[in-house]
């Protein structure tokens, strides 16, 4: 008799034992409820070919722990690449990577044509309005747009007056700000026509989804995205100066200490053109110049990431070291093109914003194809008394202000909060405008919880030289916060792929 | 074509520089292995301060009130971010560069520097003690190794090539004068048997830290004398860390910075570069180490500083307005060590006052 255990017991035991149960792989959907919002990946949309019933059998088939460590691995890659932006605090900065989520959004063939074909008319009428009121005025002596929002704007530049620029395009980029309501219907929330930044991730998220998540994408037809460095390329070989065949292209950027400058290198090098900075730049006899190892080697179309204010210290912000010293003076002699031209500001804000329906139809003469948001305007007597009379419903948003600051929802608002957006408007009601609260459209996103209704927008990016083209999707920002409606990263939101069905 | 593309004079002198700080980084870790075995019992304290003595930091360590003991060098050099000789400052400072230049290099090389970046940034106490301290120094010279491997795989080869390339080598030239001065007290041709012996152990562990001892015993004669290391360190003509060796590439990627990429402005750096070549060949070795090897080294060094020198004076001083319009002494810094990037300088200036502008440039 021994007394030590059988180091090797034989398997009888077992044999009778019942097969173990391979457990059930846990269902990401397991709990997801987007209602009462419009979801972005219904199953039962139309319109697909099926396509969002696939994806989301292939995402439950994935597993909820799979889906997690894919998601993980993907972000992981995400910081190796240092696909990062930079976040500023009252003395550090850190460099974070945009939040992937790896559920995509999906839009059909028809959705976008229609997103496509509003973007393009929005970008045509916000040219149209730019060269008139920059020049013949119209549209302020007509009275459709009151001539004090215009004139006394902080981002109408006189400088720009009776200047020629080519094709009449003074917005080549631009960036629309657009939401879907509970009722599935796309409303422009804002547009970004000054340095619209946002697009790199368009293109990184997509080739993250590529490597991360073949097996999702497998099977469907996606418009590419790939080609946006070269759309932009062509637009700015389009708008050089008159007579320049092989125009010097480069993108200005305020540098590495700038939280887009990950964006500017990606254009950079999705156009092939140098990155420069302003130091880089030198303007003698009213023609721009890059310093290069050997001659000053000159410049024909700046794609410039640096606001109208810091361009050039002789003729805005004198303190500006970012700009460079007569370069507007050369614009204005034709010998360089600026992307997008000064004074494109005085468009996006949002106190234009609310009289865009009126814009297009004035000079397109045509309907909005993608209607905005239903907005007062309380600089307007009966726009603030309206506002001020529903301040626990409405949004109330400063004019001018990117990023999402300073904006107030009521519903959400405690009651200090309300008091104080209260003051803030009486005390200079026309910085404001309200509107009302959008139940933003949802779409499933990979919580600790497994897959939850998160708030999405969607930011298409239009290119425009001669003509206008736009990249097929653009940025979905979510809203990683539970109930969040505010999607700006550096407000804690994250990104997804945007998927564009292609046609049958 | 790419004789054409033009090459920004910023995105040169980075170039130039991230290749510095990384070759520094790997040879101060060459210099940390090899300094261990020199580590003989009682004569610890001496071996370690001797590093700091031949990277000329004395000033920086004694600013922080050092003790000169081993681990106070080992976290000097490995841990210790605001000593601007530091392996983690060297590093932040390629990385920075790096980052200026995204536009140009691969996405491969800024990918591997990151993560070498992060793996640096995380070094800890414990892994200089013992055993680890050799294996620490092995992974730092594998992530540079990485580097030089994926930029000879992938980056493109027009002129910023040639600058990066001058970085690499001016500083290996330096390194490699610095290494052969780590025992230059110590050479003691005629001593007894076991001193000999004792003594040609540790210059075989020079050439080991330089990852030559190998190639030198094919080359050099069976009973090899210090002096033979020597030569053999400073003129080989195909040991790839031999100065001569350095210098003559040097002397070609200027060569064809002029025929190749029609850049004018070489004619200072070669002249320099005779002048290095000759003070090295001018005499034989043995009177090198007679009229006294640290002053030689020393010398050398020296003419490089002002080959560095000379470089950027002629490619990459331009772009600064500053250097051009108030002060043409934005000459690179010299120090003992060889020098630090004027442009990080004044990058650090740029952080610190222009965060403002920054932070009003957030994007739409």
């Amino acid at each position: 008799m021994t007394t030590q255990p059988d180091p090797d017991p034989p398997p009888d035991d077992l044999a009778d034992a019942p097969a173990p149960m391979t457990p059930p792989v846990a269902d990401p959907f397991a709990g997801y409820d987007p209602d009462p919002y419009f979801c972005e990946l219904a199953p039962d949309r139309g319109g697909d070919g099926g396509a969002i019933a696939r994806l989301r059998a292939a995402i439950s088939a994935i597993g909820l722990d799979a889906l997690r460590a894919r998601a993980a691995s993907a972000e992981n890659d995400l910081i190796n690449l240092g696909i990062t932006f930079t976040v500023y605090s009252e003395a550090t900065a850190i460099d974070r990577i945009l939040p992937f989520d790896c559920i995509p959004r999906v839009l059909t063939a028809s959705e976008w044509a229609r997103i496509e074909a509003g973007v393009k008319q929005r970008v045509a009428a916000l040219n149209a309005f730019l060269h008139d009121i920059y020049h013949a005025r119209k549209i302020t002596t007509d009275g459709v747009v009151p001539a004090d929002l215009v004139f006394t704007n902080p981002n109408y530049r006189p400088e720009m007056e009776d200047f020629p620029v080519r094709f009449g395009t003074y917005v080549h980029i631009c960036g629309v700000d657009i939401v879907r309501d509970q009722h599935g219907e796309f409303r422009v929330l804002e547009d970004n026509a000054r340095t619209p930044s946002g697009v790199s991730y368009v293109v990184e998220n997509r080739h993250v989804m590529l490597r991360s998540f073949p097996d999702l994408i497998a099977g469907l037809r996606l418009r590419p995205v790939d080609d946006y460095g070269q759309r932009l390329r062509e637009a700015m070989t389009e708008i050089a100066p008159e007579g320049v065949d092989d125009p010097q292209i480069v993108l200005l950027s305020p540098g590495i200490y700038n939280s887009a400058y990950f964006e500017h290198v990606f254009l950079a090098r999705e156009m092939g053109v140098p990155l420069v900075e302003g130091a880089d730049l030198a303007v003698e006899k009213d023609r721009v110049w890059m310093r290069t190892t050997g001659a000053l080697r000159p410049v024909h179309t700046i794609y410039r990431r640096i606001g109208d204010d810091f361009l050039d210290p002789t003729v805005f912000r004198p303190d500006s070291m970012l700009g460079v010293p007569g370069l507007i003076g050369a614009w204005r002699k034709g010998n360089v093109t600026l992307a997008n031209a000064v004074g494109t500001g005085v468009a996006d804000d949002k106190a234009i914003y609310a009289y865009m329906p009126r814009i297009i139809r004035y000079y397109l003469d045509q309907d909005p194809i993608l209607p905005i948001v239903e907005t007062h305007i309380c600089r307007e007597k009966q726009g603030l008394q309206y506002t001020l009379d529903r301040l626990d419903q409405l949004v109330v948003k400063p004019v001018g202000e990117s990023g999402g600051y300073g904006i107030t929802i009521g519903p959400r608002a405690s009651r200090m909060e309300l008091e104080s957006a209260r003051a803030l408007l009486l005390n200079d009601p026309s910085n404001w405008i309200s509107q009302p609260v959008i139940g933003l459209s949802v779409a499933p996103t990979l919580t600790e919880q497994g897959l939850r209704p998160r708030h999405l927008d969607l930011r298409p990016y239009a290119v425009t030289g001669r003509s206008t083209w736009v990249l097929p999707g653009g940025l979905s920002r979510v809203a990683l916060k539970e109930g969040s409606l505010v999607v700006n990263s550096s407000q804690g939101g994250g990104s997804k792929d945007t998927w564009v069905l292609a046609e049958g | 074509m790419s004789q054409d593309l033009p090459l920004l004079a910023r995105y040169a002198e980075s170039l130039f520089w991230m290749a510095r700080y990384l070759e520094r980084v790997e040879n101060l870790a060459r210099l940390i292995d090899v300094t261990q075995i020199f580590e003989s019992p009682g004569r610890e304290a001496a071996a370690w301060y001797a590093l700091i003595r031949i990277n000329a930091d004395e000033d920086e360590f004694a600013k922080r009130a050092h003790a000169a003991d081993p681990d106070t060098v080992k976290r000097f050099y490995l841990l210790e971010r605001d000593n601007p000789s530091s392996i983690p400052a060297s590093i932040d400072a390629a990385r920075m560069n790096a980052r200026t230049l995204r536009p140009l290099i691969s996405t491969e090389m800024w990918m591997q520097l990151n993560m070498f970046h992060r793996d640096v940034a995380a070094i800890t106490e414990d892994e200089l003690q013992g055993d680890k301290l050799s294996r620490l120094c092995g992974m730092i010279k594998l992530g540079v190794q990485k580097h030089t491997g994926i930029t000879e795989g992938t980056f493109f080869r027009d002129q910023g090539w040639c600058f990066y390339e001058l970085g690499r080598l001016i500083e290996r030239a330096d390194q490699t004068t610095r290494l052969l001065d780590i025992r230059f007290h110590s050479l003691v041709p005629h001593g007894t048997e076991e001193r000999r012996v004792e003594e040609m152990t540790l210059w075989a562990g020079v050439l080991r830290g330089a990852a030559g001892y190998h190639a030198f015993r094919r080359v050099a004669p069976p009973g090899f004398t210090p002096q033979d290391v020597v030569r053999f360190l400073l003129t080989d003509a195909s040991f790839p860390r031999s100065v001569l060796l350095c210098v003559g590439q040097m002397e070609w990627l200027l060569g064809l910075l002029r025929s190749r990429y029609g850049l004018r402005g070489t004619v200072a750096a070669l002249e320099r570069i005779e002048e290095v070549r000759a003070a090295i060949l001018s005499r034989p070795v043995e009177r090198v180490i007679a009229e006294g090897l640290h002053e030689f080294l020393d010398g050398v060094q020296r003419d490089l500083i002002l080959l560095a020198g000379e470089i950027g004076t002629a490619f990459f001083r331009d772009w600064r307005p500053l250097a051009t319009e108030q002060q043409p002494a934005v000459a690179p810094v010299m120090t003992q060590t060889g020098m630090t990037q004027a442009g990080m300088t004044q990058a650090g200036m740029t952080q610190n006052g222009m965060t403002q502008e920054m932070r009003a440039q957030r994007p739409g």
